[in-house]
């Protein structure tokens, strides 16, 4: 049985995070994840925003690490070649009587510790961003809020963890864990494993998880938000992340340009059963709209390219909690928001947990903390793109027409630690079938270039997890037509 | 500096290509993103192109293969698999990039363009179809392609939302591949493909049509497992209690098609918001002088055989805009589209340059029995057309005399009309 200083259970941000931190020390780790890639949970579908720290109440966790987390980004980002714009955000108030609110958040985030904010009229608003409505009468600048991508985020804290030695299991689900004489035994769908220290990151998992080792219980409950990604012709109908201030019309929605220049809008928030729900509604779908309209104007819906919902755990004590539950069992649950824009806090202060109980040490050179992003050659200069070309020919080959991306991109993918290997997973690292056509003219080129690569039939070629298999059998003929 | 750059390789670009060498331009090039000439024809097995043009019955790569051998003949020369990702106006003309395997990043200059990309399906985020997002969801040009070229099926019990032409081939298709489509769906009270693929593609196998229907959720994780298919009202509205179910593991859309024009947009085309393509004049000139536009970039057409009559008219006037430029002089007389039509192409005219006839092509907006199309000029009837049934699923065209047309015009009206409605 393969034994570990310590397994964690989930490859989300935060599992990532904490892996890759518990990578400057010397041990042995693995990150075990049921699905067949990084980032499938949470961590895929947010608002995909770095928030400044305003929010939670001074004092929590979610205080600590959002500010903590958001001054990490700028250096995290460049370590690892992740996308990442300090955009500034506004949040508006759309009430005079709830000035006060707005004050208060302000106070909030001074004694969080937040810099960069400051009071601004609805007048001066609107001069920064002229699409807010004139109902706007007040608003909140925060500076240092910003946008980054949440899966390029997650992969590269992964793959980076991956290069300094972090083992990564896939399509390997923890269904129980028990105490061992060695520490901890996992019970996992590909295998038992042993384990010094355990770290449940599991999301919106981490409460059954947690519940099945434990007598006292951990409430979870996934909270759905559901949003509408719109063209990048839309992405500049704001420049800063423009949040509405909650209010007697209820939370509002938050609309955003994203780091690749999308527009974002959302989220609904509703309480749901179901810990795998993926579905959006037409109510949830037409209030993302109909909320929107609040606080900006004009939010061009027709121009929606997609729509998505994501989960969020939260937690019965509307905190993180991130502690060493049981000896050696530690996690990070109820990591809903500021979750992204806290993981790297989150990772710092998990690991350090993880290697004061197990007395690892730091390594002493060779951990590396920098990883190469995806080439991303549509954002390169004429001439760049040519000496690319000229390197590799497959650069020169087209296969996303909408976000113009490139066979030797897509192969690049396939073949990263890490890689890529399904249609989902080709399209989160080089943006192939994310435009405005939606994969519909790259899809069966990607198929053929997955199958090409890792010796599939293209009946083998997956959207995302075991049983999303896209074609399904050939068609009577010899199916060579091609 | 090359005279003619012509994008697309498709019917279109063919199409123009020959009419421009026809026509005396002796530089010209093609740049195909795929690789092969053909375009999108040739994942149209199925038969049915070419009857206006060719009297006969071809399929689609038939077709294209004729125009293939056009342009071979006069050696026009084509650049395959190159896509097109930059146009910038120079002076004197517009600098394509394009990039490919064989060449790397290549600047070509050109005096002229011909844009002629086609366009692209409507996606499913498109219409905000609530549900899950598993595997299962195709385009049905996409299941198209992975059927005809590939030879893979995409689904075995199939549900098609839209009566677009290529929803109504790919329920055929399917069908002939073993696998059971369960029904169409269309949102609009009709269908917005050919009369002829309504009969040869549901009637004869006994698809049913739902005609103001829409998918109003999906269900399946990981791939599809079930649409739920509901009645709309006259606004489009799912009405409650209509909902029915319908287990398959695969749904196909085919809600509508639009022109492709990210690059058109980059060198400064101007667009028409109703049709999604290039406002162009007499000439299918863009507002960019040498930028020309035909086929589905333009506009989406039902039948290739326009795309290339329609083509063969850019083609012919690049020709003649490399011989003797653009006037100073050009007047264009607005086409202001009334009553059922929605939009023309051109959007303008300018009698003196105006060929002896130009084709006027639009759609309807609805359908009619016994309808009137009439062209005035300010007021003034230049011509009046009875059309029996008029669809939005097919293009009209009408003949505009420059006989007709002195130069005191301010404006054409085309009109289309039912009789009954009175004038």
């Amino acid at each position: 049985m393969k034994q570990y200083d310590a397994v964690i259970i989930g490859a989300g941000v935060t599992g990532c995070a904490i892996a890759r931190e518990l990578s400057r020390r010397k041990g042995s780790f693995l990150v075990a994840e049921r699905a067949l890639d990084v980032c499938e949970g949470t961590s895929k579908a947010n608002s995909a925003i770095i928030h400044a720290g305003f929010d939670a109440e001074p004092g929590t966790l979610k205080a600590k690490m959002n500010v903590l987390g958001n001054q990490r980004m700028d250096r995290l980002a460049q370590e690892l070649d992740v996308p990442f714009k300090r955009i500034g955000a506004l949040v508006v108030c759309l009430d005079p009587a709830e000035l006060p609110q707005l004050q208060a958040l302000y106070d909030r985030g001074i004694a969080n510790g937040v810099s960069g904010l400051s009071l601004l009229s609805g007048e001066e608003a609107r001069a920064q961003e002229p699409n807010l409505t004139d109902g706007v009468c007040g608003a909140l600048l925060a500076q240092t809020s910003g946008v980054v991508c949440p899966f390029e985020l997650t992969l590269g804290l992964a793959e980076n963890a991956a290069l300094n030695g972090v083992e990564f299991r896939f399509d390997t689900e923890v269904s129980l864990v028990e105490r061992h004489e060695a520490g901890w035994l996992l019970k996992t769908s590909s295998g038992d494993v042993l384990a010094r220290a355990v770290v449940n990151a599991a999301g919106v998992h981490a409460g059954e998880l947690h519940n099945r080792t434990f007598e006292d219980k951990l409430a979870i409950t996934p909270r759905k938000g559901e949003y509408c990604l719109l063209d990048k012709t839309a992405g500049g109908h704001v420049g800063r992340t423009i949040f509405q201030l909650p209010g007697k019309m209820g939370k509002g929605v938050l609309v955003s340009p994203t780091v690749h220049g999308n527009l974002l809008v959302g989220p609904t928030a509703a309480d749901v059963e179901d810990l795998d729900e993926t579905a959006t509604t037409a109510a949830g779908l037409a209030e993302v709209a109909e909320k929107s309209a609040w606080a900006v104007k004009n939010v061009p819906m027709r121009q929606v390219i997609t729509s998505f919902m994501g989960l969020r755990a939260h937690e019965a004590g509307d905190d993180f909690i991130l502690r060493e539950a049981g000896d050696g069992f530690f996690e990070a649950a109820g990591i809903e928001s500021p979750g992204l824009s806290s993981a790297p806090a989150i990772g710092e202060y998990m690991a350090g947990l993880v290697a004061d109980k197990l007395g690892l040490a730091e390594k002493e050179e060779d951990f590396v903390p920098t990883r190469r992003g995806s080439l991303r050659l549509a954002e390169k200069s004429h001439q760049e793109r040519a000496a690319y070309i000229k390197e590799n020919p497959l650069y020169g080959s087209i296969v996303c027409r909408c976000e113009e991306v490139s066979e030797g991109e897509i192969v690049d993918a396939v073949h990263s630690v890490l890689g890529a290997k399904t249609l989902d997973g080709v399209k989160r690292r080089t943006r192939a079938g994310m435009g405005r056509c939606q994969s519909g003219f790259c899809s069966p080129r990607v198929m053929e270039i997955l199958a090409r690569e890792l010796s599939l039939d293209l009946t083998g070629v997956r959207k995302n997890g075991k049983e999303s298999r896209i074609v399904l059998e050939k068609t009577r003929g010899d199916g060579n037509h091609a | 500096m090359r005279d003619l750059v012509v994008i697309g390789g498709g019917p279109a670009g063919l199409a123009a290509a020959i009419a421009a060498r026809d026509a005396g331009v002796e530089d010209i090039l093609i740049l195909e993103r795929e690789k092969e000439l053909g375009g999108i024809l040739n994942q149209c097995i199925h038969n049915g192109f070419g009857l206006h043009t060719f009297q006969e019955e071809l399929t689609g790569p038939e077709y294209a293969a004729r125009y293939e051998e056009e342009a071979r003949k006069r050696n026009i020369p084509y650049r395959l698999s190159t896509t097109v990702v930059d146009l910038r106006r120079e002076d004197g003309g517009v600098c394509v990039t394009s990039v490919s395997r064989a060449e790397g990043l290549v600047e070509t200059r050109a005096r002229a363009v011909i844009l002629a990309m086609g366009c692209r399906e409507r996606p499913r985020g498109a219409l905000n179809i609530p549900g899950t997002r598993p595997a299962g969801i195709f385009s049905a040009g996409t299941a198209q392609r992975l059927v005809n070229r590939e030879g893979y099926l995409p689904g075995r019990r199939v549900v098609i939302l839209g009566s677009g032409d290529i929803g109504l081939i790919m329920a055929r298709r399917m069908t002939l591949e073993g696998a059971k489509v369960l029904c169409v769906a269309e949102i609009q009270p009709y269908s917005g493909g050919l009369k002829r693929n309504i009969v040869q593609c549901l009637d004869d196998y006994g698809i049913p049509l739902l005609l103001s229907h829409t998918v109003v959720d999906i269900r399946g994780r990981e791939r599809v497992e079930g649409v739920t298919i509901a009645q709309v009202d006259d606004g489009f509205k799912p009405i409650s209690g209509t909902e029915r179910d319908y287990d398959c593991d695969a749904l196909l859309l085919s809600v509508g098609l639009l022109p492709e024009n990210e690059l058109s947009k980059a060198v400064g085309v101007e667009l028409a918001p109703v049709t999604g393509g290039p406002k162009v004049n007499e000439s299918l000139e863009t507002n960019i002088p040498g930028v020309f536009a035909c086929g589905n970039v333009l506009h989406v057409h039902d039948l290739v055989d326009y795309v290339s009559e329609e083509a063969a008219q850019a083609g012919r006037n690049a020709a003649r805009f490399l011989r003797e430029g653009r006037p100073e002089s050009g007047r264009g007389i607005p086409l202001v589209p009334a009553g059922a039509v929605r939009y023309t192409v051109p959007c303008t005219v300018d009698p003196a340059r105006m060929e002896a006839e130009t084709v006027v092509r639009f759609r309807v907006g609805r359908n009619m029995r016994r309808a009137v199309v009439t062209v005035k000029a300010d007021g003034k009837e230049l011509l009046r057309r009875k059309r029996p049934v008029m669809a939005p699923g097919e293009m009209e065209q009408i003949v505009l005399k420059k006989e007709w047309l002195s130069s005191a015009e301010t404006e054409l009206t085309v009109e289309a009309r039912e009789e009954k409605e009175g004038v």
